[in-house]
């Protein structure tokens, strides 16, 4: 398996996950030692119990918390590219901790997987997944506190409660702080799981509330956070030039011309190795970033691409043209018979949708530092998948996982790109010929050409409606790719139950995957970001032929409230769904009445176990030019952890949403990108931004991750918005294709 | 040999090359990260200094043209006494960062806005601010800050008029 499977294994099984980590009650044993939830060891080892030898004045009853006389730190044991985990995971352990937040430090904890568990930015996963785990340590922590302060002020534990990091005998008006008890604390047992009491949602004092970010008074004041700000002692700096068609291998090169020029420490080629993501290139290694960037102007290499990518969109586009009226080459859903039920389906719609290529563009781009120093490599990474970025140097240097080192740093921006450690792997291999230490730069015209990209896609979908008007019938025929001509790449996998599959008794689903060598990998709700899309229009486009309207269709599909996966909690429930629906379009004023040129879309999308709707208030011009006045977005994630987090993310996935259905796209020829940087590479602005309202319904099931449900419901909302507006049915993405543009 | 004058300070460059863009000099030679590298072409604001008050994209002027003015990064904005100014505390109290990594050029252009218009309303924000991507989408947060920092720039005025030498009208 090379490191693209490796990460389409994970985006799969990281959809497979909802049944894996639905909230149980964990046994005794299990609390203190949470293994391997998910096979192929996506969850590896995890102990609550505290270090084996704690100093005596420090209380550490587990891996996320420490207090000693001089405060309480809780560990970030997540990465933090923008999705707030490290704040909000942190929140969850103080929230059961009953400390108050102002007297917490949050440190961003060690890549240490045996003590955290599975550390990851992905999926949306980082609080479903450790919701109970950060509830049991704070919780346990609590405990051992309220123990510690009962034998000192000789009270029975009943007698006590804890607030504001301070257990208070109230009967009596005494009260000890946190940072008193940790000696006495930490002298007693981790207390069994069973015994530990959670707080209900009406107890919290912290969750729910807005809570700035941990690092924003450093991020304003400018400090070193970033990958890209790491610094050390004699520290050179590299650019890494790999073939512009993936998978060309290094011929020769002028590397002695190269590392005879200013700044210049020395210049020279790399073996790839598939397994672990590492493209072939030369590496230049200098006294300063610009040195690299300068020197590598005068760099010249010869490739040899006879196994490189060959990838054209031109030439797929025309292939799915011609595919897309026979039927595909599986059927990932096939309920009931649509093919029957389209043959009798009063009326029939069809229609052919489209959506290319896009890049991530995190504002950083990728980087990386390495230093080979006392028989270990040591990292400084701005990763979303630290574990399996060490592994992978380990696999590359052959050394014993113990000797590499991975120093987790903050992100500029994620969205799935760094899931994918090709920056590590490649510093790694700069800094294994050197002594100093390395810091590897990508350039922008690096980050978009060798990117992993979000894949384009052709749907042809036929659907049948009744008498009534009510759709009967439904089959999509997706066209995406694949790089081993079996697996299709990440975002061209369909999960089982997608929406509408479970609400409509003749649904199909047929696929086949083309040819495709470029790199593919997770960009934000990957699939569902043009699933949606493509969906939420055509349903819409059902809707308008049975002279329906939308809302009232959708809620019709949705029907009863229940579980779509019976005994899945991480399952679209339709009554949430309609919940969310029915919030969107009343807070939107569905219904009024609007100018001349201008209109209201609605859609709904379930990914990542969140429920969200969105309605989009769009006008067009003549020129086709749209303003989109504002967007109301409705959403059921349960519980919300930061009320400031979490409207952040939704307001940010719908500017990148609408930033990316407008004018993103990534095309290629003969295996190239045809856009190097953000000039072709269109980006919203402040102008052109919407406001945005986020209205959540606070439900009490477990809480779900908010980094990506917001995404699929913008471009179908936005669409239908400019259907009803002028009429026009978009049915590609970008629009800007169909010559659209924002004003 | 340059000079440099940063933030109030005078600053030695050793980098032979005069085309040397100012961002490389800053963060690699001066330690001074705070200007971040996003695109190299002038195109995504991440990179943003003031030079002589006005927001300049630091990765496309040489250091040899930064030399002849007075440079302002996002180290130079809070105050001896370590206090944030009202465009650096508006952004803590709004939450305004996802990464965080367009912001510290959203702060200096914000700044050199508020120089100049005390009192923008959203036509002036969009455009001032209209070289500065953030990737993340926090425009409206950003927009929201601008104005409660000049609200609070106000009010600092009027409370201590003599501080910047007159009458806040
Ligand atoms: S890095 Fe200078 S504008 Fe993008
Ligand atoms: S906060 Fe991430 S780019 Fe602006």
């Amino acid at each position: 398996m090379n490191a693209y499977d490796d990460l389409q294994s994970l985006a799969e099984r990281m959809d497979a996950l909802p049944i894996d980590i639905a909230p149980r009650k964990l046994s005794r044993r299990r609390f203190m030692q949470l293994t391997g939830v998910v096979g192929g060891g996506l969850m590896l080892g995890f102990t609550l119990k505290g270090r084996e030898a704690q100093a005596a004045s420090t209380f550490e009853p587990n891996a996320f918390i420490r207090i000693d006389a001089d405060g309480i730190l809780i560990h970030a044991k997540n990465p933090e590219v923008g999705q707030g985990v490290k704040t909000s995971l942190p929140m969850i352990v103080a929230e059961e901790l009953d400390a108050a937040w102002d007297d917490v430090t949050v440190a961003q904890s060690p890549v240490d997987e045996e003590a955290f568990g599975f550390q990851m930015a992905g999926g949306s996963m980082s609080v479903p997944m450790n919701w109970d785990v950060l509830r049991q340590s704070g919780a346990a922590a609590r405990a051992m506190l309220v123990g510690a302060a009962a034998a000192k002020l000789g009270v029975a534990a009943s007698e006590l409660s804890t607030r504001d990091s301070k257990v208070i005998h109230e009967a009596s008006g005494r009260s000890l702080h946190y940072t008193e008890l940790a000696d006495a604390a930490a002298a007693l047992p981790v207390p069994e799981v069973d015994s530990l009491r959670l707080k209900g949602t009406d107890e919290y004092r912290l969750l729910g509330r807005r809570i700035t970010g941990v690092d924003n008074e450093a991020l304003v004041r400018g400090e070193a956070l970033f990958g890209i700000d790491q610094t050390l002692p004699g520290m050179k700096f590299a650019t890494y030039s790999k073939c512009p068609a993936v998978g060309g291998n290094v011929v020769s090169a002028n590397l002695d011309a190269v590392k005879a020029l200013p700044g210049v420490v020395d210049a020279f080629a790399i073996d790839g190795n598939e397994a672990v993501g590492l493209l072939p290139g030369v590496a230049i290694v200098a006294d300063s970033t610009w040195a690299a960037i300068r020197a590598r102007r005068e760099l010249k290499v010869e490739w040899d691409e006879s196994n490189a990518a060959s990838d054209s969109w031109s030439a797929v586009s025309a292939k799915a043209e011609e595919l897309r009226s026979k039927p595909g080459a599986t059927r990932p859903v096939d309920d009931g018979d649509a093919d029957a039920a389209l043959e009798v389906a009063d009326k029939r719609l069809s229609a052919y949708y489209t959506y290319h290529f896009a890049s991530h563009a995190q504002l950083e781009p990728q980087n990386c530092t390495a230093w080979s120093h006392d028989g270990i490599m040591e990292l400084w990474a701005p990763t979303q998948l630290p574990g399996r970025g060490r592994q992978a140097v380990a696999d590359l240097l052959s050394l014993e996982k113990a000797q590499v080192t991975v120093n987790q740093l903050r992100g500029g921006g994620g969205f799935g790109r760094r899931l994918h450690n090709d920056f590590m792997v490649e510093v790694a291999a700069i800094a294994n010929r050197l002594d100093v230490p390395v810091k590897l730069q990508w350039t922008r015209e690096d980050d978009m050409s060798h990117d992993t990209f979000r894949a384009g896609g052709f749907h042809q979908v036929d659907a049948g409606l009744d008498a009534e008007g009510r759709i009967t019938a439904w089959r999509d025929r997706f066209i995406t790719f694949s790089r081993d001509g079996q697996r299709p790449v990440s975002g061209g996998s369909l999960r089982p139950g997608v929406f509408p599959a479970g609400v409509l008794e003749n649904c199909r689903y047929e696929q086949t995957a083309l040819e495709w060598k470029t790199p593919c990998g997770p960009w934000r709700a990957p699939g569902s970001n043009v699933f949606g899309f493509v969906e939420q229009s055509f349903i819409h486009e059902l809707a308008v032929a049975a002279g329906r309207d939308h809302l009232e269709v959708l809620l019709e599909m949705f029907g009863e409230p229940r579980w779509l996966a019976e005994g899945n909690p991480r399952a679209l429930h339709t009554g949430r769904a309609a919940g969310v629906v029915k919030l969107a379009a009343e807070k939107a004023g569905w219904g009024r009445e609007m100018p001349e040129g201008r209109a209201l879309g609605l859609a709904f999308y379930f990914s990542h176990a969140g429920h969200i709707a969105e309605v989009a208030d769009v006008s067009v011009d003549a020129g086709r030019k749209i303003t989109v006045h504002r967007v109301t977005a409705a959403a059921d994630v349960g519980p919300i952890i930061n009320l400031s987090g979490a409207e952040n993310q939704v307001q940010g996935s719908i500017v990148d949403g609408l930033s990316t259905m407008l004018g993103q796209s990534v095309t290629f020829e003969k295996g190239r990108v045809e856009q190097s940087n953000f000039d072709a590479y269109p980006m919203l602005r402040m102008a052109n931004t919407p406001a945005i309202d986020v209205h959540f319904i606070e439900s009490d099931y477990p809480p779900t991750g908010l980094g990506e449900p917001a995404l699929p419901p913008l471009a179908p909302a936005v669409c239908n918005a400019i259907f009803t507006a002028t009429g026009h049915r978009i049915r590609t993405m970008p629009i800007a294709n169909e010559g659209y543009s924002i004003a | 040999m340059l000079s440099l004058k940063i933030n109030g300070e005078e600053r030695k460059v050793d980098d032979a090359d005069p085309s040397t863009p100012l961002l490389w000099v800053l963060r690699d030679e001066l330690g001074l990260v705070g200007a971040k590298f996003g695109c190299g072409i002038a195109r995504c604001g991440a990179c943003t200094v003031l030079l002589d008050g006005a927001p300049v994209r630091s990765c496309s002027v040489p250091v040899a043209a930064a030399a002849e003015g007075e440079v302002t990064t996002i180290e130079g904005l809070a105050d001896e006494s370590d206090e944030l100014t009202p465009v650096q505390q508006a952004w803590v109290d709004l939450d305004v960062a996802q990464c965080g990594y367009c912001q510290a050029g959203q702060i200096m252009a914000a700044t050199a806005l508020l120089a100049r218009d005390p009192d923008p309303d959203d036509a002036a924000i969009d455009q001032a601010m209209a070289g500065n991507l953030c990737r993340c989408g926090t425009y409206t947060r950003i927009r929201e800050a601008v104005k409660v920092a000049a609200g609070r720039a106000w009010e600092a005025r009027k409370a201590s008029p003599a501080r910047d030498g007159g009458d806040p009208a």
